[in-house]
């Protein structure tokens, strides 16, 4: 049995034949081809697959893609605006808030929710907002610093 | 110093992982690829007695099942060892199990499928009947009387046994001694968890019988080597291998995996491209997994707290298999290091390699020397407390003079450089260490559980002289290529044997060849992690790129630069003597007159047009090196951390962390920071989180992140990091290795403060990780019920 | 990581989903999935078919009745958490959604979806049985309400039919109310968490309800230690000698890896001092 999806991805709406048990990460990323989406576990742990759904961070891993029909999802991709880089993009390359790259997606996705939430978020609200993302590479430092310097510096 | 080493230059890797642009094996997808998922063993030690794959099989668009049996007859051979000690008994490890499965994850079967979900689906519709056989999982109980063998050709599962200092001083400074300490300790297994779960992907082009296989590496050219003369078979020269962008490393992608091989074996086998992605499960249980010690210790000393010996017996958990490193790790990287920052005449360790029934255990961040510096920080803290002395004093005392370097250690190493007392005076300043005492004696005042723990570590990385490694085991060398293309039109390319996996080579490496050519950073591009395009180079791993992947650019550099003054002298028709190579400005120009030159640019052109070259001199400007380092680097540490225990749930609360470090010269001081701090965090991991559990019958019970802890965002309050520089004296660039010390000195700094806290209510010695209910369960054993 | 071949159906209204979950046969309701596609992607779960209730109109909904909150069936974490009403009615509940898993899990996990779960390690269990919420579900055969008490019945059980489908939580608003978690360093389930519940009277504890979720295969009532702290003024003492009868409890205290059941009965007399001293304060 599979059925049709509807959704738009970074604004551009897209329709899709899919077996119900298509996850969202693998619709983004085999089917729409945007492969900044990462898959780092199977138990919805680590957040590399964040995305935004209908403007909320989300685990892409453990929504099913009929669930996300739709809705609009925002990937890592579509993120920047025509201008260049989102603010916390800019602010995680100024701050050195990644080292393999692998986790950096997801983290920015939550860093844009964290950010929605409290623009002014502190260290510790930041370390506290990151608790469904794992990093193994920076210790979480500088990715916290670059959050809270993206929030500090006015993001959207 | 040039422009651009030394300061923090902005990674130039990053636009594209912020992005989203990372080219991870995972993402390379072909319109007709198939997908290989692996039926994993579910039993620590067993026979197949009976294995049906025909529903598997017959399931729509599944393309093939292999098994065992096809993977040996098509010609697939063993995965070898690749440093062995003297008498190493070797396991054979196949790429896929035949008839008996030695550890949970082993693989049994092969599927290939139109998609991922299908080839789950065959993998699940695959039966297979075990006979389960008795099963061993303990270091040091593997080579008990009556313990069931692992490998029953190797007796006592002892793969080997080695021993390395000068035992006649080291028992003579124990009948000696005023004061003897002694240990008993575990240091536990650990489940790397890199993020981006391993990859595979291969291509395989028919006509030209040239194979393409992309893996999670982090030493491309070594994964051909062995793929090429041991398990695939393909020559060398029809195979490319490529890492491209990989998710972190941390030792577990050094090895040679089975997966390597049957990714392209499979591709070849059923003509389309072919690409496996571990679930993350299936990485906690196939990765090499790390440390897994059990170890008795003793140190001896004067009344006046002189260390004069160490005595340590150590049994290695090497798990089912030798994964392509292991018996290094607990030798030439762990006994070698027992003498830690100390003057002590009389060291000696012994140390017992040991087959069990669990996932195979090689490098993981610091590989060996983690487990020497826990040792011996956990001793020195005993010692301090046997004599009631400060623990950093106790250090200092002992401390290996700044003037004895280079220093001969009694097990082999000879460190390079290095000020320990200054490095501990740094950190007792950067942290205020008096002020932490005092606030710690009040704190306890008030019935608080305060502890201040205090480390100083020694690490040697940048592996390693090439004839060095060679007598003491290893297969390989460990010399690195650096080849430096100048185009005609000055733009300058880098190929580096070396590998990033997060380290930012992209950059570090771009800032040494600028600065060495005096060219713009913007004009130097780095290659790295493609055998078809870089010279045969060794990778990255034991903190060694800048050591020597840095050190064999800096020796292309000074032959392009040769070779350029030459040619610059020749077009300024004036002799060599007469001109000089402005670094600053990248130009060749007469001594005296800096007007009268020629940029580097006008003279990579005319190497090319070769219009009018000095006699004798090629055309070209290309020029590629080999360097062997003359020895490894010494990077030291000294950390302090602050912790309150709660005294009720017993947590850990870590409220400051200081960490100053030596890594002789720094190229980029945000790159180095960023390194420790993510160093210190895994090393925090160990000390209070993570642990690789295995049950008796081998069932390994931390093999999802549901149960394996890795540190979070909000583990630690943050981390103040500072440095002191005393440079390598012996390779070009000054530097030492910056990738483990974080990790290295984290967890004996974690777990002093930690049983600092606890010694008012007679705890000295708790089990890693340090959890609520261990510590509770100590401190209720010291009689201090609560 | 891939989940097995399942039907899809999506329900219109609770009708629908009733009439879907009785005629399919291993048929199971989807919400916010954040408790059963990970257990599918593990294959733990195979179920035939999903009926996906996400989409029912009006079943999302906060709202205050008098002393109580209505809190719709797939209201999500992150609504309760962030809800005025909850936060100002019943702050234990609002700190209840907000210690859940993390940011993303609460923007899709749901209320009805965590109590139909009924995960051992599940954070709302103790509170609901603290408050006295009433949970109310729809089935072939109409509408009924089901005390917390007797919602729980077993670990992962529940006194739902298989065809029952939670459409709302009626949950009695408690200003002197406190829920507190020692949370799991991996998965981020409740190792421990205890809900408490003070109500006082002059200077008295007048009333006291305590719910604990961790420990055992399904969350519970301390009732001795709550009548313990009754008919005193809510001083630390009094707290620790009421906390002591804790254990009580517990028939079977789970272990894992990270904590034994010992350590769990441990950490639950800990965490329900804490949190009857901080109900108490809260509550004046
Ligand atoms: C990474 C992660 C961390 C988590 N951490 C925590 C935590 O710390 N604390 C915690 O409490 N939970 C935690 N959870 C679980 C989370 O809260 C789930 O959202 C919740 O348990 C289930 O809600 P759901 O809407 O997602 O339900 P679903 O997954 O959709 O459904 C769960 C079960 O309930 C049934 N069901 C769903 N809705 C209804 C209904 N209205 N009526 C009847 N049956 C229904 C389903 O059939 C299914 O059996 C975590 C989850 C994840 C993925
Ligand atoms: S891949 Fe989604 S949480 Fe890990
Ligand atoms: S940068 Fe590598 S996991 Fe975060």
């Amino acid at each position: 049995m599979r059925h049709r999806v509807c959704l738009s991805v970074n604004g551009k709406a897209e329709e899709f034949d899919v077996e119900p048990r298509l996850l969202l990460c693998h619709l983004l990323r085999a089917y729409v081809g945007l492969t900044g989406t990462n898959i780092g576990c199977d138990t919805s742990q680590c957040g590399s697959c964040t995305v935004l759904m209908d403007g909320k961070a989300v685990k892409s891993c453990t929504v099913l893609a009929v669930q996300a029909d739709g809705c609009e999802v925002t990937t890592i991709e579509g993120l920047a605006g025509a201008d260049g880089l989102h603010p916390v993009q800019q602010s995680f390359w100024d701050h050195h808030g990644l080292q393999c790259g692998f986790c950096t997606p997801g983290m920015i996705m939550t860093a844009v929710e964290i950010l929605d939430r409290n623009p002014d978020a502190g260290d510790a609200e930041v370390r506290h907002g990151l608790e469904g993302n794992i990093c193994r590479c920076t210790g979480y430092e500088n990715i916290v610093k670059s959050i809270v310097a993206a929030g500090a510096g006015g993001t959207s | 110093m040039g422009r651009y080493v030394g300061t923090s230059v902005k990674r130039v890797e990053d636009p594209r992982f912020i992005q989203g642009k990372g080219r991870y094996v995972a993402n390379i997808q072909f319109p007709d690829m198939v997908y290989v998922a692996i039926k994993r063993s579910p039993e620590a030690h067993a026979r197949i007695t009976r294995m049906d794959t025909s529903a598997a099989a017959a399931m729509d668009g599944v393309v093939a099942v292999f098994t065992g049996q096809d993977f040996k007859d098509g010609g697939c051979g063993s995965l070898p060892c690749g440093w062995l000690v003297p008498d190493t008994k070797v396991p054979d490890r196949p790429i896929v199990v035949t008839d008996r499965v030695c550890h949970v994850g082993d693989s049994v079967a092969v599927v290939a499928a139109r998609t991922p979900y299908i080839a789950a689906d065959a993998v699940e519709a695959i039966e297979v009947d075990y006979e389960p056989l008795p099963t061993v999982v303990d270091a040091r109980g593997a080579m008990d009387d009556g313990a069931p063998l692992v490998h029953a050709e190797i007796e006592d599962n002892a793969s080997y046994h080695w021993a390395l200092g000068d035992q006649e001083a080291c028992e003579k400074a124990f009948a000696e001694a005023d004061e003897v300490v002694e240990i008993e300790l575990v240091n536990q297994r650990l489940i790397p968890t890199a993020m981006e779960p391993r990859a595979a992907a291969a291509q395989w082009d028919a006509a030209s019988e040239e194979m393409t296989v992309w893996t999670t590496s982090q030493n491309p050219h070594p994964i051909r080597l062995l793929l090429s003369a041991f398990t695939l078979g393909i020559p060398e020269s029809k195979l490319r291998v490529i890492s491209p962008d990989v998710g972190g490393g941390f030792g577990s992608k050094i090895f040679h995996y089975p997966e390597e091989v049957i990714v392209p074996w499979v591709a070849r086998q059923v003509g389309r491209p072919a690409r496996w992605v571990a679930t993350r499960t299936e990485s906690q249980m196939t990765d090499s997994q790390g440390r897994d010690h059990v170890t008795v210790a003793r140190l001896a000393m004067t009344s006046d707290g002189t260390f004069t010996g160490l005595d340590v017996e150590t049994w290695a958990n090497q798990g089912a298999y030798l994964s392509t490193f292991a018996p290094l790790i607990p030798t030439a990287l762990y006994i070698t290091l027992l003498s830690g920052n100390y003057k002590m005449p009389g060291v000696f360790g012994k140390v017992h390699g040991t087959l069990t029934n669990t996932v195979p255990v090689d490098a993981y961040r610091g590989a060996g020397r983690p487990e020497a510096a826990y040792l011996v920080e956990r001793l020195v803290d005993l010692a301090a407390t046997r004599l009631g002395r400060d623990p950093l004093d106790l250090r200092r005392q002992n401390a290996i003079p700044k003037e004895d370097f280079p220093y001969q250690t009694p097990v082999a190493f000879l460190y390079d450089s290095g000020d320990y007392d200054r490095l501990m005076a740094t950190a007792a300043d950067r942290a205020d260490y008096a002020g932490m005492r005092a606030a710690q004696a009040e704190a306890r005042g008030e019935g608080k559980l305060r502890g201040v723990g205090v480390v100083c570590c020694i690490e040697a990385s940048g592996p390693a002289p090439s004839a060095v490694a060679g007598s003491l085991g290893s297969a390989v060398g460990f010399w690195e290529s650096g080849e430096i293309r100048v185009h005609p039109t000055g733009q300058v390319s880098v190929f580096t044997g070396s590998h990033s996996h997060g380290q930012g080579h992209e950059t570090t490496l771009a800032q040494v060849a600028a600065d060495e050519l005096g060219v713009p950073i913007e004009s130097v591009e780095v290659v790295h992690g493609d055998t078809g395009r870089i010279n045969f180079g060794m990778g990255t791993y034991g903190s060694r790129s800048a050591c020597v992947g840095g050190s064999a650019l800096v020796r292309s550099a000074e032959k392009v630069r040769a070779k350029v003054l030459k040619l610059g002298a020749h077009l300024l028709e004036a002799a060599e003597e007469d001109v000089v190579y402005d670094r600053e400005a990248g130009r060749v120009h007469v001594k005296g007159s800096p007007d009268r030159g020629k940029d580097f640019g006008e003279l990579a052109f005319a190497a090319y047009t070769a219009h009018n070259m000095p006699e004798g001199m090629e055309p070209g400007l290309n020029v590629v090196s080999f360097y062997d380092p003359a020895n490894f680097t010494f990077p030291a540490s000294s950390h302090i951390c602050e912790v309150d225990v709660c005294p009720d749930t017993w947590e850990v609360r870590i409220l400051r962390y200081v960490a100053v470090d030596d890594v002789g010269k720094v190229i980029n001081p945000m790159i180095v920071e960023g390194q420790i701090q993510g160093g210190v965090v895994q090393g925090v991991g160990q000390a209070l989180t993570e642990i690789g559990s295995y049950s008796d019958d081998g069932q390994l019970l931390s093999g999802t992140l549901l149960e394996y802890a890795v540190p979070r965002a909000d583990l630690l309050p943050g981390i103040e990091v500072d440095r002191i520089e005393t440079p390598s004296p012996h390779n070009p660039l000054g530097v030492k290795g910056a990738g483990e010390m974080g990790t290295i000195a984290a967890t004996p700094a974690v777990a002093n403060a930690v049983l600092d806290a606890l010694a008012p209510l007679g705890v000295s010695h708790i089990e890693l990780p340090l959890t609520p209910e261990r510590i509770w369960r100590a401190v209720q054993a010291a009689g201090n019920g609560a | 990581m891939f989940p097995s071949q399942f039907d899809y159906h999506r329900a219109a209204s609770v009708a629908e989903a009733v009439e879907l979950l009785s005629s399919l046969p291993d048929a199971k309701l989807v919400a916010g999935g954040h408790s059963l596609i990970p257990a599918m992607k593990l294959r733990a779960a195979q179920p035939a078919a999903l009926v996906d209730i996400g989409r029912i109109p009006g079943l999302s909904g906060i709202s205050a009745d008098g002393d109580s909150l209505v809190i719709g069936a797939l209201a999500t974490h992150a609504a309760v958490a962030d809800s005025a009403a909850v936060q100002g009615g019943c702050p234990m509940l609002a700190e209840t959604a907000a210690a859940i898993g993390d940011i993303q899990v609460r923007n899709r996990g749901t209320i009805g979806g965590s109590l139909a779960h009924a995960d051992p390690g599940a954070d709302y269990p103790a509170a609901m049985l603290a408050l006295g919420a009433e949970v109310t579900a729809v089935g072939a055969g109409g509408e009924r309400t089901i005390a917390a008490s007797d919602f729980f019945v077993d670990i992962l059980t529940t006194a739902l039919a298989d065809n029952e489908v939670i459409t709302s939580v009626r949950v009695p608003g408690a200003a002197g109310s406190a829920y507190l978690k020692h949370r799991h360093p991996a998965s981020s389930y409740a190792v421990v968490g205890v809900a408490a519940c003070v109500g006082m009277d002059g200077g008295n504890v007048a009333s006291c309800s305590i719910g604990i979720n961790g420990v055992t295969g399904k969350a519970v009532t301390a009732d001795a230690a709550a009548a313990a702290l009754c008919g005193g003024p809510a001083s630390a003492d009094r707290i620790a000698a009421a906390a002591a009868y804790v254990g009580e409890a517990f028939d079977e205290p789970l272990g894992d890896l990270y904590a034994s059941g010992e350590f769990r009965a441990h950490l639950a007399g800990v965490y329900t001092k804490r949190a009857l001293a901080l109900a108490a304060e809260r509550a004046g």
